[in-house]
């Protein structure tokens, strides 16, 4: 678990992280999309520039980025080779049964590849530039407009920070627990499937009655507090639309537009 | 003095469970430290929930600083009352330090920049303000209670209830959060009951009142409820230590005219007892 950086934060003073949440969540939402419109070497190519500025303006170095990917290697390489094998058309290089390797699959390959790298450093961009909360709080923003048609935002961004605020809490209670089964001579992480499964029941009940536990106290000490709704209260913390996030938008809107000039119809 | 709290006669059962309260009648000081104790499931955790309107009474009634706890005074209530409760952990609502002693303000709506003064000056008084960015993974136990403390200063209550606050943290993080509330009490002037079955941070209190299957036992000042060591021991609760040094002593035959001392009285009486020797 020490090496998986998905959704962790690191903390910094750079560009990136002086930035709003909610235009760094839009932001990345709206890369990924442009990102599906890609289709050659010169939008890809345009795209991962664009990626590696960003890497570099975040002042996390690139080794971290590597570093995260690596857990999700296996599925990125798997991916790419159905897509080599399986994909027909152009100059077939070598076949066997439904199995061919052609030009236009390996071309085909080599973006996938390129696309699931730029959506991976993207999102993590996103996660180790800005704090659990700070992105509960984007996401509440972002979500404003859905009040119109009665979607509780509020709720659903309270639900969110306090569901982030538990991760660690949670975490090391599975440690106690896991320790606590082992001393008693549970065997985790060994033998059949079926084994495997039976391990882990000791383990999850555990856990989940203490997730319970700690919805009633927790509820029970919001309430006490002068909890009544999620609605009707102020905030303590309130992250800006700057001057820095205009100037991000306008850039990636440019980008945008050049990938819908250069990709090929 | 004003009776602060006043329950009136209340009886109480949960759903399924046999009648916990029956006819109970007590009151609370002002500018009192009380402390209620007995043995888990006397009832002095569902009495602190009753006071706050955390669980709804079934007859009789409990009246906090002339208003009656019910379903439309609810609100002003807790805006008096600030409990600590047991767990650290699963009080603590805010991701960081800082938001979470914010929690109670952003309830009562409180316009940002107040908030932003009212959370520094509660942090420093609880000296919690350099640690205002930590999360709460990142805190020891009494270091998180007194940050649930510093988030009821910043509601300036008039009333703080600490409910088994001390239970889980070592001795010395429990002395700490102790002389912590003690302070805030003295300069604010707050009426506080600790319910507890630490014996020792009971004598600590302006009166005990001892609770023992939902009823009342006695209500005195720690000096006449420590004296009688017998009857502690037969309501499940164990004597003071003090007493029980008297008690050493007196197996020892140094006998002694007291049963139960402070610490202070206890320390002058040995030393008196060494220089007449």
């Amino acid at each position: 678990m020490s090496n998986f950086l998905f959704g962790r934060y690191l903390p910094g003073n750079s560009w990136i992280h002086q930035m709003s949440p909610q235009s760094k969540l839009m932001l990345s939402f709206y890369f990924v999309i442009i990102i599906f419109f890609a289709n050659n070497i010169w939008t890809y190519g345009t795209l991962s520039v664009l990626i590696l500025f960003v890497v570099l303006m975040s002042g996390v170095s690139i080794g971290y980025f590597l570093k995260g990917i690596r857990p999700l290697i296996w599925l990125i390489i798997f991916t790419v080779l159905l897509q080599i094998l399986f994909s027909s058309g152009g100059h077939v290089y070598w076949h066997f049964g439904p199995f061919s390797v052609s030009d236009t699959s390996l071309i085909n390959g080599g973006y996938i590849f390129v696309r699931f790298l730029l959506i991976i450093m993207i999102s993590t961009v996103l996660t180790l530039t800005t704090t659990s909360l700070a992105i509960a709080d984007g996401v509440q923003t972002v979500l404003k407009p859905l009040k119109k048609v009665h979607f509780p935002v509020d709720t659903l961004a309270l639900m969110l920070s306090i569901a982030l605020r538990f991760v660690p809490t949670l975490m090391d209670e599975m440690e106690t627990i896991l320790n606590a089964q082992r001393s008693r001579g549970v065997d985790f992480g060994s033998g059949s499937l079926r084994h495997r499964i039976q391990a882990a029941v000791p383990l999850l009940v555990p856990l989940f009655t203490g997730a319970i536990n700690h919805a009633e106290n927790l509820s029970t000490a919001m309430e006490a507090r002068g909890f009544t709704d999620s609605e009707h209260r102020s905030k303590y913390r309130v992250y800006r639309w700057q001057k820095k996030d205009t100037i991000s938008w306008i850039i990636f809107l440019f980008v945008g537009i050049l990938i819908l000039f250069i990709r090929n119809n | 003095m004003k009776d602060i709290i006043q329950i009136k006669n209340i009886s109480f059962n949960y759903p399924d469970q046999p009648i916990l309260f029956n006819n109970l009648s007590m009151n609370v000081h002002e500018g009192e430290w009380t402390a209620i104790i007995g043995q888990n499931g006397s009832g002095k955790s569902t009495l602190a929930r009753l006071i706050d309107g955390l669980i709804v009474l079934k007859s009789g009634q409990i009246v906090v600083d002339d208003l009656v706890v019910n379903n439309d005074n609810i609100f002003d209530i807790r805006n008096k009352i600030g409990m600590v409760f047991q767990n650290p952990e699963d009080q603590f609502v805010g991701a960081t330090v800082e938001d979470d002693v914010a929690f109670g303000l952003e309830n009562r709506q409180v316009p940002r920049e107040q908030m932003h003064e009212i959370v520094e000056k509660s942090l420093k008084q609880v000296g919690m303000w350099e640690f205002r960015d930590r999360i709460p993974a990142n805190l020891s136990g009494g270091q998180k209670q007194r940050v649930a403390i510093a988030g009821i200063v910043a509601l300036s209550p008039k009333i703080i209830i600490l409910d088994e606050a001390t239970s889980m943290l070592d001795p010395r993080g429990r002395q700490d959060i102790l002389d912590l509330v003690y302070k805030i009490k003295q300069d604010n002037h707050l009426t506080v009951i600790s319910i507890t079955h630490d014996i020792d941070e009971a004598a600590g209190a302006d009166r005990v009142i001892v609770v023992n299957k939902g009823s009342i036992v006695e209500e005195d000042k720690p000096d006449n409820i420590f004296g009688d060591i017998s009857k502690l021991k037969s309501i499940g609760l164990s004597a003071p230590f003090t007493s029980q040094l008297i008690m050493a002593l007196k197996k020892r035959g140094i006998d002694s005219p007291y049963q139960y001392l402070n610490d202070k009285r206890l320390i002058a009486w040995i030393k008196k007892l060494v220089s007449t020797k």
